[in-house]
């Protein structure tokens, strides 16, 4: 099984390795969209809100109601993304608002109450069978980025849409008076609110434009993955661990921990068992590699809460 | 709320089969997996046993049936507790389920000890069918190992020299790519494990491209399996990579995988497709029942679990009474399976033939997976030498 190491299986595992980097990049970015509305929420609002997960989920639900209707991705995206903003603002109306006082443990009580609903919710309007959506037809070939490296062009899509949003937050936030507030609510809440600002309001802003980001990343991802209740379940883990690193509240750290748990993730899951086969007979390198392959985010952000107990980048003033 | 609904469901079918018989009715009990997303594969075990049912007037052996529908969340510990109830309170005579392995081992013991019969539609462990074979426990599925040695047997006749393989990092998954190299004989590019309900494949595909392997063969159950066949088109692999799988590109997946699983291959015991009269009624009653939906393998053979009660019960005039008398009555295999040929081995578990399926687009443009070739015939599995029924 040893492979020989020639000359082009080197450029072989170059290539490999490139992908791979690409997919970590693309799976970073998917993590970035949802954890950038989790932080925002929850630095700001010092709210907890696991139902973050099912807003993904509506997303890409949504995204495949509009598609049927109207038979463009463009159309769907823009009507998912409206559908889905109204539906937060909804569920802040009704449920979220009257949490905000309430301490942590009864907003977890209380928003995990919302995911159980809207996975059963789902399945009574959709049914329990996963849907798809469609990549639109000019974007769902391949790329030949070098000879022997192609690559789909959605995934690339992915890679540049999140970048995209990336930055119009990191403008959006450092530029924009709203941005201002929105960096001043997260610290000095009371004082915001006492010079004037109509903080409910800007939370809702805030709550809203999160709620987009989410089902923004359900739809881009919709047409990868199938569309199936549950399936926020486990971007929300993995989205709370990327606020974690990142600093609670950081814009900046969620960006830069969401590429790092990408790149970590999907590296790991393809090299830990090469890696292993240097010290381990193949057998056991092929137990072990997976199992601890999908351990290697946590123990990261372990390390990282280790040595640096608020984050990488923590919201000042917290 | 599920199971308030099917018998109010039950009841009203009751209604509309006629009025009481002097014979009391006749109980099943049905443990499947009705929520999570699994519930598709559930939902079309229920639909094929309750066809079947209807099918028959409402009755089974000439009994009224009552039907009750009890969900195992794919939970072992809720399906143990559910299958108690079916055995000890409503005393139930059959428990027909359930769709997953591990829910088997877990109400085995609960079911079969209360004298019940236990008849699994999907779910065929290689320890039930050796050395724990049980007599209150048939099977009118398959040996789980089965389908994938038919795909291992293929990829050898039709000259794969170099197969990715890969499963989930779970003991199912392990049997499969052991299964599948029983019968193969070429080189494996290598083997796989990634975990239960992994979502994004871009690393093992990038993985795929880079082997040189002119074959992948996996075994990825339901969301898995429709994730991994959209990313494996969209990489641009369909074209240069062979794809045969087991319980990855089927009825109940193919709805979401669409064009993207157009050719793919299976191994399987039947497809919708299958050349039978009693097979052509049952899948346009199903499709006209259920929304058009195409039943997939866990309907039909739920079906032919109904269809074996009826054998058997008719065999015995009704009677459940007599346990001896009944089991050796089903072990006969006293219906025509929509499969058509059809028997028992000792352990219970069926003598069939496996066939190679591909997935095409039927001329009313639902996909389903049809017929290619016969792979084995007759076909027994290897551990019913361990079992001491005879």
């Amino acid at each position: 099984m040893e492979p020989r190491r020639t000359a082009a299986s080197r450029a072989m595992s170059f290539t490999l390795f490139i992908v791979q980097i690409l997919n970590g990049l693309q799976f970073g970015v998917l993590l970035f969209l949802i954890a950038a509305g989790l932080t925002l929420v929850f630095g700001v609002m010092d709210f907890i809100n696991l139902a973050h997960g099912v807003q993904y989920m509506l997303g890409a639900y949504l995204a495949v109601m509009f598609y049927t209707l109207t038979g463009s991705f463009v159309a769907a995206l823009l009507l998912a993304l409206v559908a889905a903003l109204a539906f937060g603002l909804l569920l802040e109306f009704t449920v979220f608002r009257h949490l905000y006082d309430r301490d942590h443990l009864e907003q977890v009580i209380a928003t995990f109450g919302i995911i159980l609903f809207l996975n059963q919710g789902v399945k009574v309007v959709w049914g329990a069978a996963p849907l798809s959506l469609p990549i639109p037809d000019s974007l769902s070939g391949v790329v030949v980025l070098m000879p022997g490296l192609i690559y789909p062009i959605w995934r690339l899509v992915i890679i540049g849409a999140g970048l995209a949003v990336g930055l119009l937050l990191y403008i959006l936030v450092s530029r924009t008076r709203v941005g201002m507030l929105v960096r001043a609510g997260a610290t000095h809440a009371p004082i915001v609110s006492a010079l004037g600002v109509d903080i409910r309001r800007l939370f809702m802003i805030v709550f809203g434009f999160g709620t987009m980001l989410a089902a923004f990343a359900g739809v881009m991802i919709a047409p990868i993955l199938s569309v199936e209740p549950g399936m926020g379940d486990s971007v929300l883990i993995l989205a709370f661990v990327v606020i974690v690193i990142g600093g609670i509240g950081s814009m900046r750290g969620a960006f830069i921990a969401a590429l790092l748990v990408g790149l970590v993730d999907t590296l790991g899951r393809s090299f830990m068992i090469d890696i292993l086969r240097l010290a381990m007979a193949p057998s056991p390198a092929r137990t072990v590699g997976p199992a601890l392959a999908s351990m290697l985010i946590y123990v990261l952000m372990a390390l990282v809460l280790y040595f640096r107990p608020a984050g990488l980048f923590p919201a000042r003033g917290r | 709320m599920n199971k308030l609904l099917m018998t109010v469901a039950a009841v009203a079918l009751m209604g509309v089969a006629g009025t009481a018989q002097a014979q009391d009715k006749l109980k099943i009990g049905i443990v499947t997996t009705l929520s999570g997303p699994a519930a598709v594969l559930g939902q079309q075990l229920r639909n094929g046993f309750e066809l079947a049912v209807k099918d028959n007037g409402g009755k089974l052996g000439g009994r009224d049936v009552e039907l009750i529908v009890q969900d195992d969340e794919l939970k072992p510990d809720v399906a143990v507790s559910k299958a108690k109830a079916l055995v000890d309170r409503d005393k139930v005579d059959f428990v027909v389920g359930p769709i997953f392995s591990n829910i088997l081992v877990a109400i085995m013991k609960p079911v079969t000890e209360s004298g019940a019969f236990l008849i699994s539609p999907n779910a065929g462990t290689s320890n039930f069918a050796g050395k724990d074979c049980n007599p209150n426990f048939f099977v009118t599925s398959y040996q789980n190992n089965q389908v994938h040695e038919v795909m291992g047997k293929f990829a050898t006749d039709s000259g794969i020299k170099k197969a990715f393989i890969m499963a989930p990092n779970y003991p199912a998954g392990k049997d499969s790519l052991a299964g599948f190299k029983t019968y193969y004989k070429g080189a494996i590019a290598d083997e796989v494990y990634v975990p239960l309900g992994q979502l994004d494949y871009s690393a093992e595909l990038s993985r795929i491209s880079a082997s040189g392997a002119d074959a992948v063969f996996v075994f990825l159950p339901g969301g898995m399996g429709v994730n991994f066949v959209k990313q494996f088109r969209q990489a641009g692999l369909a074209d240069k990579v062979k794809f045969l799988s087991a319980f990855t590109v089927d009825e109940s997946t193919l709805p979401a995988q669409k064009d993207a699983a157009l050719g793919f291959m299976a191994g399987a015991n039947w497809a919708p497709d299958l050349d039978t009269p009693q097979n052509k009624k049952f899948v346009a009653g199903y499709e006209k029942a259920y929304d058009g939906k195409v039943p997939a393998s866990y309907a039909f053979q739920a079906y032919d679990a109904a269809l074996l009660i009826d054998g058997a019960l008719k065999a015995t005039g009704g009677k459940t009474t007599d346990k001896a008398a009944l089991r050796a009555a089903m072990a006969k295999a006293p219906f025509t399976s929509l499969r058509g040929k059809f028997k028992f081995n000792t352990n219970h578990y069926p003598i069939q033939d496996f066939y190679q399926v591909k997935v095409v687009k039927r001329d009313d443009g639902k996909f389903a997976t049809s017929i290619v070739k016969k792979v084995f015939t007759d076909y027994t599995d290897p551990f019913a030498k361990d079992c001491k029924m005879k």
